[in-house]
């Protein structure tokens, strides 16, 4: 079976890209469009990584992803950031919140399919 | 590809305009980080997007630009009027490089340039260094050993994806090191006790290795690469060793201490400061969609079918006595009455999508014409349909603009009249029955009746002797070739003048009317109807043929009574409660021949503020209508503004209250058509 | 003043009667071939298109050639037709109904046999008129729909 990725940005262009980019590799892509959709579709779906904008208007990715992991479901669940912060302190705040790792945007399909794989495997 | 691409140059539209939007706030309020921060965020947005999807020579631009603007960010400059202005005009470049994101860019240089100076910084930042891959000599491998933070399992890292990227670079030995298992009793099967030695085999730069770990990089003592030398023994298989240290060899911080460092971290901050004091992008609660207009326009034929088809099945059900039917037929009613509304609905857009770019507009309208302005806008929300909104942009942008070069008086003129040295442009939309009523007003000098008469009389438009009503003299401004304006300015040289204005107000069966007063100012008030595809009509009979008024017209229905109030003028006037209200035959004005009702009634219908009886021989009642367009045969014949199909199949015109109201103000019927005479 | 050459070699045309005289339309505009429906009077509008009628969901104006052509309007008898044509009006096409007494049959015009209107002694305006064809010893008008339309609907 296809392992099954959400993606959450509210940047309709990016999910399409994300979504293109991981489907055409054999994933299942699940899409949402900020951080409350992203935790709706989450905690109801069953998902084996999550891709996650960090600026998204409403609840932003980091508010997403620590209200995420208080949820029981989210253990064992992968969380990348995909975002054009690349300092220190925002990859320490990323990991206190309880993400697991992030892609530097501007990034290559190659490179997202490369993470995809390194989180979630094939 | 493509349609992501084209999915982008839409988002980057948005995107700026809420970058303009936000560098028009921050000129007010220079001080306002969280401002800044959105722009920013905007501009972070554009960047990463436009990379991911080839715009390079935007994102390129749109880097150089942060990098300069960051001196706002960080509040070293503020942002002055004269930034702000550059900044505006990077905006203008951007949108370009995203139009053509094959054309090179060539104009970019200079408008980073003049950033650069208003900033005052002279030096530009180093570009991000290219990154240096490491020396080519060959390696014979590397000893990786690593540990996992406690809760990495629960965060999604898995030990075994991390082992399987390395062991794809080459043969490796993997040992695991349990010394920090814990006894069972206190095992928690979700946390990572186990470290990992592994010894790979495999020419491959560091660079290979460290990006395995590159979301583990942070806590140096949990991992450690080092180069194999020929000499390090490789063993061969997967085993645990009891008695290896439950430390790796540099380091003293236990993991658990590192955790919580970065815990802490965490934690006490609330957040990195990207939240805005105020976010000025109003996005309507919920999701949203794109769809393309064509199939907007097919569900819309098809709801409009239905709502024709579900009128003829409550016609039947009303004749018959199926009890069924007729259950059904409620049903379909009240269902279809609902798919109405929401289809309806979405055809709307807000008339504040337009106020953004008039905001810009007026900012470089002040700047250009050296004028102080402050533009007001009210009734953002008031809902347009669609294809009204974007052929409104033009006429309003004309007026616009003529009120601000025209209206407006320079400051040393406004302070001679004792007025403030702002001049106020006040745009505002508003619903008024079934018409939206937009009006543009300033508080400029007001219009010269004698010098619009004169020039009228001179152009040949009127008689010197003929009277007329202020508000019909200023109509003449609308004339083809009338401009009193001495100088043809280079702002209003535009090609569009006040008769194309006029003409398309009229094509979208709108009205324009100006009223000013001199020295106060001008006020040009557009009234457009709802031009809902769907409407509710009220049903009567004139004669023998059926006519639909829209319901939203319509205020109360009355009996004619016998004695009626003739003004001098010859025009006939109902007592309505104490006002007088001005009336139409419309047997009259349809010209029938079939006998007239004994109790004619009165439809009272207004549009804006003025009122006028429709006398027509039955009501019969409520209809929903769709509103079918005239074709040109008979789209010159105002009264009507277009037809319907009623329930028993048979067409109805639908009456068009504007034009209606209209001639009645005039006194004389506006509606007779030109009757075609045989050629000689 | 219509100088317009039959550039066909024939010409597929519906024939059809108004009044006394017979009258061809070009067959590529017909849409179709209607029989008598209830109509909408269009006040204050020009006789010559005087109603709207209901072609499955659509308002169609209905036109009566006859007014323009100086002829009597007879009331409507069982062979009453309505042809709806289809024409082009600027950019734009229009769609309208023709009130015929009586609808012939499709037949094709021999190019030779048609003339140019003559410009003077017709009873009809020049302008209407495409051309004038011989067809079995009678005279069969061909009325230029379109610019009988273009003119009515600037009227």
């Amino acid at each position: 079976m296809s392992k099954t990725i959400l993606t959450i940005d509210d940047s309709s262009s990016v999910r399409q890209m994300v979504s293109l980019t991981l489907a055409s590799a054999g994933y299942s892509v699940i899409e949402a469009v900020d951080g409350s959709d992203g935790y709706d579709k989450a905690t109801s779906a069953s998902v084996d990584a999550i891709l996650t904008d960090l600026n998204m208007p409403g609840m932003n990715g980091l508010d997403f992803v620590r209200k995420y992991r208080t949820h029981p479901s989210s253990r064992g669940i992968p969380i990348v950031f995909l975002t054009t912060e690349s300092d220190e302190s925002f990859k320490q705040q990323a990991k206190a919140a309880g993400a697991t790792g992030w892609i530097v945007k501007p990034f290559r399909q190659d490179q997202l399919l490369a993470v995809v794989k390194k989180v979630a495997g094939a | 590809m493509t349609e992501a691409s084209d999915t982008f140059r839409v988002e980057a539209a948005e995107l700026l305009d809420t970058l303009q939007a936000g560098l028009m706030e921050l000129e007010k309020t220079p001080g306002d980080l969280g401002l800044v921060d959105s722009v920013f965020r905007a501009l972070h947005t554009i960047k990463g997007s436009g990379a991911m999807f080839g715009y390079t020579a935007a994102a390129a631009f749109v880097h150089e630009f942060e990098t300069v603007f960051d001196g706002v960010r960080k509040g070293r400059t503020p942002a002055s009027p004269a930034l702000i202005r550059i900044a505006l005009g990077a905006c203008d470049h951007i949108h370009a490089l995203v139009q053509s994101p094959d054309a090179g860019d060539t104009g970019g240089e200079p408008i980073l340039d003049a950033l650069r100076e208003a900033v005052g910084s002279s030096t530009r930042e180093p570009k991000m260094a290219a990154e240096r891959a490491s020396a080519a000599a060959p390696v014979p491998g590397w000893r990786v050993r690593f540990r996992l933070p406690s809760d990495a399992l629960i965060l999604g890292t898995s030990p075994i994806l991390l082992l399987e990227e390395l062991s794809a670079f080459g043969p490796c030995d993997i040992r695991a090191i349990i010394g920090g298992v814990p006894e069972l009793g206190a095992l928690d099967p979700e946390a990572s006790y186990l470290g990992w030695d592994v010894t790979l085999h495999a020419d491959v730069p560091r660079e290979s290795v460290e990006d395995v770990f590159m979301f583990l990089a942070m806590a140096g003592d949990d991992l450690l690469i080092e180069p194999l030398d020929a000499a390090e023994p490789g063993t061969v298989g997967l085993h645990a060793e009891d008695g290896e240290a439950n430390n790796l060899s540099v380091g003293h911080a236990a993991p658990a201490n590192v955790q919580d460092a970065a815990t802490g971290a965490g934690r006490s901050d609330g957040g990195n400061g990207a939240n805005p004091a105020r976010s000025f992008r109003v996005d309507k609660a919920g999701t949203s969609l794109r769809v393309p207009a064509e199939r907007l326009d097919s569900l819309m034929d098809r709801v409009g079918e239905l709502v024709i088809a579900q009128a003829r099945l409550s016609q039947l059900a009303s004749v018959s006595t199926d009890q069924n039917l007729k259950s059904v037929a409620e049903d379909m009613e009240r269902l279809s009455a609902s798919l109405r509304d929401t289809t309806m609905g979405i055809r709307m857009v807000p008339i504040g999508s337009l106020f953004g770019r008039f905001r810009r507009l007026v900012h470089d309208l002040s700047h250009d014409l050296g004028k102080e302005i402050d533009f007001v806008t009210s009734g953002e929300e008031t809902e347009l349909d669609k294809t009204m909104i974007e052929q409104l942009a033009d006429p309003l942008v004309h007026l616009i603009r003529n009120a601000a070069d025209h209206g407006l008086e320079r400051p040393d003129a406004r302070l001679a009249r004792g007025k403030s040295t702002t001049g106020t442009l006040r745009l505002s939309a508003v619903y008024a029955g079934a018409e939206v009523a937009i009006s543009i007003a300033d508080d400029g000098a007001g219009l010269d009746a004698g010098r619009i008469r004169a020039k009228a009389v001179e152009a040949g438009l009127i008689s010197a002797d003929q009277a007329l009503a202020e508000s019909e003299l200023f109509q003449l401004i609308f004339h083809p070739g009338f401009s009193t304006a001495k100088e043809v300015t280079a702002l209003s040289g535009r090609g569009v003048g006040m008769d194309v204005v006029k003409k398309t107000i009229e094509s979208l069966r709108g009205s324009i009317d100006i009223a000013s007063r001199p020295g106060q100012g001008t006020t040009a008030t557009l009234r457009l109807p709802l031009t809902l595809a769907i409407i509710d009509g009220l049903l009567v009979r004139v004669g023998d043929g059926c006519y639909t008024i829209p319901l939203a017209a319509v205020e109360e229905c009355v009996e004619l009574p016998p004695e009626t109030a003739v003004s001098p003028k010859g025009r006939s006037f109902l007592n309505v409660r104490g006002a007088l209200v001005p009336y139409l035959r419309l047997r009259e004005i349809f010209r029938t021949d079939a006998p007239a009702d004994l109790h004619p009634k009165v439809v009272i219908v207004s549009s804006g503020d003025t009122r006028v009886g429709l006398v027509v021989d039955q009501i019969i009642g409520n209809n929903q209508t769709v509103i079918k367009q005239l074709s040109r045969l008979h789209a010159g014949l105002k009264t009507f503004s277009g037809a319907t199909i009623l329930g028993d199949g048979s067409v109805a015109l639908i009456l068009d209250v504007l034009n209606l109201v209209g001639s009645s103000q005039d006194g004389e019927d506006r509606s007779v058509g030109k009757s075609f005479g045989r050629a000689a | 003043m219509n100088t317009r050459e039959n550039s066909h070699a024939t010409m597929r045309a519906l024939t059809m009667r108004l009044d006394d005289e017979t009258f061809a339309i070009d067959a590529e505009s017909v849409r179709e071939i209607l029989e008598v429906v209830p109509v909408t009077r269009v006040p204050n509008a020009s006789d010559a298109v005087f109603g709207l009628i209901n072609v499955r969901g659509s308002v169609v104006p209905l036109a009566d050639f006859r007014v323009l052509f100086g002829m009597d309007r007879r009331e409507a008898t069982e062979d009453t037709r309505i042809v709806v044509v289809e024409v082009r009006l600027d950019d734009e096409r229009l769609v309208a109904g023709l009130l015929a007494d009586k609808v012939h049959e499709v037949v094709d015009l021999d190019a030779d046999a048609q003339e140019a209107a003559p410009r003077v002694g017709m009873r009809w305006p020049a302008e209407f008129v495409q051309g004038i064809a011989r067809r079995n010893d009678a005279f069969v008008i061909i009325p230029n729909v379109e610019k009988i339309f273009a003119t009515l609907a600037a009227a």
